[in-house]
């Protein structure tokens, strides 16, 4: 089952490793007070300690650090209660002070690990190796103009979390399922939007190939800032292809740091082992260690929101959902609490099949997402209400849904307005099926002589003349009857 | 005696509450000496006239009121690193070109608060790097001090040459000095002032210029140990803005002075005499120190730093790997001074060639290298590991003691043309400074005699962690005994 790549020379394992820099949500930046929104007018988020003016001085901002504590706790990780920050010296005209502050030697949160489901139903899980915080640097502009360059200092000094995992994964599609589930995992807890498009979210991917069977790494290549999940998949295809290639030519691969073309689909070198920067890291003289209490990290744990996995977990124990519709129902939290909203006090299966089925088909028709969907959960509740007691058949009530989409009036007054209570009269079905069966004596004959897939023939006639109202139990109930005299 | 020049900035705090003096009339006698003298001394990079007759003006207000902090009406300079809102701020260094910061140090802004008036920024080794005060950008200061057999213009000493020669030519009643290795010691030694470097932290950096942060400290600079100790309580104190600040009380420094030193347990350290080349008349002087210290009541006791001898190396490979980053926000991009270039590698390359001088460098170069891949774990890393013996070599030495007596130079203060030319020879003149900063311990100099060619000479005293008044207290039990009323060749108070 597992990923191969064929080439020339026979079969070839992919090795992957992600680094995952994302934007921790906070008001203020790492070590300024500075707003940390995204977007703004250039330079308006700066402040003088963002843009490195003499004799300004970082100060941690404890917020960011209790993300990443909450972060860490999310991926199952070591906390180290002591950690330190570094400065990764460098020369960048977006990058004010002259070098980064990073957490290198000592970063606040250890080995980790993420449970990443496959779609042929398989879970793995991935290590991750950890998770340290560091500032962004600001953005350098060269578009605007044939000769200069424009900076931009918004987000120079905007918390981000590095988080690496280990070479855990084998294929392109581990590789998205990481991501994604690493994603929901921030999303969830609330340390990261997860935004790829803003750029809160970017990747560094770490590619090489081997033989299977081989027990050593071969060299790798690192893919820089790769910014979205379906990039990051098609880049370790293309840089994979490309490694085979030359490996199979007889030449070796050269460790570099290299950029993905989306367009060309290809890789393209950016710089060599040899070119590469010599950081130069110390530990900030400005700054202290961070030293934190487990009391502390005690705190925040207990006032983690339920993740993924346990969600899942209780949704399928309480609800009786299916582990593929527990996965999609917690992919987001908003949309598992809507399932929840509506599972109370509703046929919690059916509520999933619908939520699953016609309400989501509902929101991709009308662009719409779970927060601002066209209707409530109490509203849909309502709707399945209707169906579980009888009021409605299912059919019906997708009539009532799409109704409900367009008016926003509830599937009871929608009921009420078109007439579309369901015909549970014996004496109304019973007339409306012999009438079709007087209609149809030749069918009826065949289906006497044992054409019996003939059935479905009279029940959809029947429905048709009572307008889809009629009780598909009782119709199904009388037509044998009646057939069988 | 008693001109306006005699005052010592507790003397005119007294006056000035008294109302016997204004401090407009304290300001104009000081700018007027700063017109009269500065020619010669280069003391000040900027002056600041009308700023401070403003000041001064409105500290005549709150005195008429009976208001005013401690050091209200008190004419001040401050040393150039410290950043001064709407005063350009240099660092000494050409690379900051007009740089007006829109901002104000902590340690000046508590001295404001408190009411003082300053006379304008004073000159200093480029950014605060050097022990002579000849690396300024702004040329050199003389000290205002000569060798009774000669007319060659001697060194003020550095990095806070400019504050040091201002205190004692009588410009200013006292000034900001910072101390990495020995910035603020030596040069009042070199000057006959005192001096204190407090213990790392004590003093906020929030708004000073760094150099070496793990090591820098703003510190008074003053006639004598009174006048710094009312300084010091005005500018030390906690500050949210630097993490490396520290949250504890700021005591009655001035009251320290009258503590004594009966029952004081002074250590000499042995190896100050063996392993530093210290002139003839320091060591007399050194033992002169002694005797005072014990005639008034304290015990000498014989001490063991055994590290010290690597205190200087590893001093100049921590500090500068600091300072290398440091100064790589100096790059032309946001403010100072730019040379175009068609690249940004270019224009980095232009602009730092134009801006930083040949002793900056030198040391941007040395720092660069013993951070670099390959050479951090021989340079780097031995450094703090040396550094962290050095600290406890201290606190051993503290467990028995509570002060250390040591010279503060190694010789008095050379002539201009008698630099050195081998760097690593003027690196030594911190050769008893140094320890103290590594250690993070705080430290003072005191005038305490002249050498036989009639300059001025400097004894430290060393501390133990936030215990500044012990420091003070045995500081000015020297001061009692030394008895030093020297006073320089260019002074304001004499006639020319």
């Amino acid at each position: 089952m597992s990923y191969r790549i064929t080439g020339s020379t026979g079969e070839w394992e992919i090795v992957v490793g992600l680094e995952v820099h994302a934007q921790v949500v906070s008001e203020a930046k790492l070590f300024s007070g500075a707003s940390a929104e995204y977007g703004g007018e250039p330079n308006t988020h700066v402040s003088l300690v963002d843009a490195g003016f003499p004799g300004m001085l970082p100060v941690l901002n404890q917020e960011c650090v209790a993300q990443a504590v909450r972060t860490g706790l999310g991926l199952e990780a070591e906390i180290n209660l002591f950690s330190r920050f570094d400065r990764k010296n460098y020369f960048y005209a977006d990058l004010p002070t002259g070098y980064q502050i990073s957490q290198f030697a000592h970063p606040i949160i250890g080995k980790g690990k993420v449970l990443v489901d496959l779609a042929d139903g398989s879970t793995r899980e991935i290590g991750v190796t950890r998770l340290h915080l560091e500032q962004d640097a600001g953005k350098s502009i060269h578009d605007q103009d044939p000769t200069r360059s424009f900076i931009d200092l918004n987000r120079a000094g905007v918390a981000l979390m590095e988080i690496v995992s280990e070479p855990d994964i084998r294929s392109p599609e581990e590789a998205g399922a990481y991501l994604r589930k690493l994603r929901q995992i921030l999303r969830y807890i609330g340390t990261c939007d997860g935004n790829m498009e803003e750029g809160s979210m970017r990747a560094d991917v770490n590619v090489s190939v081997r033989k299977p069977g081989e027990t050593d790494y071969r060299t790798r290549c690192e893919i820089k800032n790769v910014n979205s999940i379906r990039f990051v998949m098609m880049a370790i295809e293309v840089e994979a292809q490309r490694q085979i290639e030359v490996w199979e030519a007889g030449g070796t691969v050269d460790q570099e740091t290299r950029l993905f073309d989306h367009v060309r689909s290809e890789t393209r070198s950016l710089r060599s082992k040899e070119d590469a920067h010599d950081y130069r890291y110390f530990p900030d003289p400005d700054l202290l260690p961070l030293v934190i209490e487990q009391s502390w990290v005690d705190e925040l744990k207990t006032a983690l929101p339920e993740l993924p996995e346990a969600k899942r977990a209780r949704l399928e124990a309480e609800y009786g959902v299916s582990r593929y519709e527990s996965s999609v129902l917690c992919v987001e939290q908003a949309t598992a609490d809507f399932y929840e909203t509506v599972a109370r006090g509703a046929d919690a299966r059916l509520a999933a099949n619908w939520m699953l089925g016609d309400f989501f088909a509902a929101l991709n028709r009308t662009g719409r997402s779970i927060e601002d969907s066209p209707v409530s959960a109490e509203g849909l509740r309502e709707l399945l209400g209707l169906i579980s007691n009888s009021t409605i058949n299912g059919k019906i009530a997708k009539e009532v849904l799409e109704d409900m989409v367009e008016t926003g009036d509830s599937a009871s007054a929608i009921v009420e307005r078109k007439g579309l209570r369901q015909v549970t009269d014996t004496g109304a079905i019973e007339s409306a099926i012999r009438d079709i069966l007087a209609a149809n004596t030749d069918k009826v004959d065949e289906y006497k002589s044992g054409k019996d897939k003939l059935f479905g023939f009279f029940v959809g006639q029947t429905m048709k003349a009572m307008k889809g109202k009629g009780n598909p139990a009782l119709v199904n109930e009388t037509l044998k009857k009646l057939l069988s005299e | 005696m008693s001109g306006i020049h005699d005052f010592t900035l507790a003397s005119a705090r007294d006056a000035l509450k008294a109302r016997k003096i204004s401090a407009v009339e304290l300001t104009n006698a000081h700018i007027d000496a700063i017109e009269r003298l500065d020619g010669q001394l280069n003391s000040f990079i900027t002056r600041t006239p009308d700023r401070a007759r403003e000041g001064a003006k409105a500290a005549d207000a709150a005195l008429a009121k009976g208001e005013g902090g401690n050091l209200c009406g008190i004419p001040l300079g401050i040393k150039d690193l410290f950043c001064t809102n709407g005063v350009r701020t240099t660092a000494a260094s050409k690379i900051l070109g007009n740089f007006v910061p829109p901002y104000e140090s902590t340690v000046t802004a508590n001295l404001l608060k408190d009411g003082a008036v300053f006379l304008g920024k004073l000159n200093l080794d480029e950014f605060a790097m050097g022990s002579a005060n000849l690396t300024s950008a702004f040329g050199p200061v003389e000290n205002p001090w000569k060798r009774k057999d000669s007319d060659a213009k001697l060194v003020p000493g550095g990095s806070s040459g400019g504050s040091a020669a201002a205190v004692a030519a009588g410009l200013v009643l006292g000034a900001t000095g910072t101390d990495t290795g020995g910035s603020i010691r030596q040069p009042a030694a070199f000057t006959g002032i005192a001096g204190i470097k407090p213990t790392y932290g004590r003093c906020s950096r929030f708004g000073t210029i760094a150099f070496a942060s793990s090591l820098d400290q703003a510190g008074p600079m003053a006639r004598n140990l009174e006048d710094c100790a009312i300084l010091l309580e005005s500018m030390a104190g906690f500050d949210p803005r630097d993490s490396t600040s520290v949250d504890t009380p700021v005591p009655n420094y001035e009251a320290s002075l009258k503590r004594g030193v009966k029952g004081l347990r002074v250590g000499i350290p042995r190896e100050y005499y063996t392993k530093t080349g210290l002139s003839h008349d320091v060591a007399l002087l050194w033992e002169k120190g002694m005797r005072w210290l014990q005639e008034a009541g304290a015990t000498i006791f014989d001490v063991s730093l055994p590290h010290t001898e690597y205190a200087l190396p590893s001093y100049y490979i921590a500090a500068l790997a600091e300072a290398s980053s440091n100064l790589a926000r100096y790059d032309g991009v946001r403010f100072g001074e730019r040379v175009s270039a068609p690249s940004l590698d270019g224009l980095y390359e232009a602009s730092r060639a134009a801006g930083f001088g040949e002793e900056v460098k030198r040391r941007i170069l040395i720092g660069t290298h013993v951070l670099s891949s390959g050479y951090y774990d021989a340079y780097y890393l031995r450094a703090q590991k040396v550094r962290t013996l050095i600290q406890q070599d201290f606190l051993k030495a503290f467990e028995n003691v509570d002060v250390l007596l040591t010279p503060t130079a190694p010789s008095g203060a050379f002539a201009q043309d008698e630099k050195p030319t081998d760097p690593v020879q003027m690196y030594l003149n911190d050769v008893f400074t140094v320890p103290a900063s590594m250690a993070g311990v705080p430290a003072l100099s005191v005038p305490a005699g002249l050498d036989a060619r009639g300059v001025p000479l400097g004894l430290q005293l060393i501390g133990k962690f936030f215990d500044e008044e012990t420091l003070i207290a045995a500081g000015h039990a020297i001061e009692q005994a030394a008895a030093f009323h020297h006073r320089p060749t260019l002074h304001a108070g004499v006639s020319a």
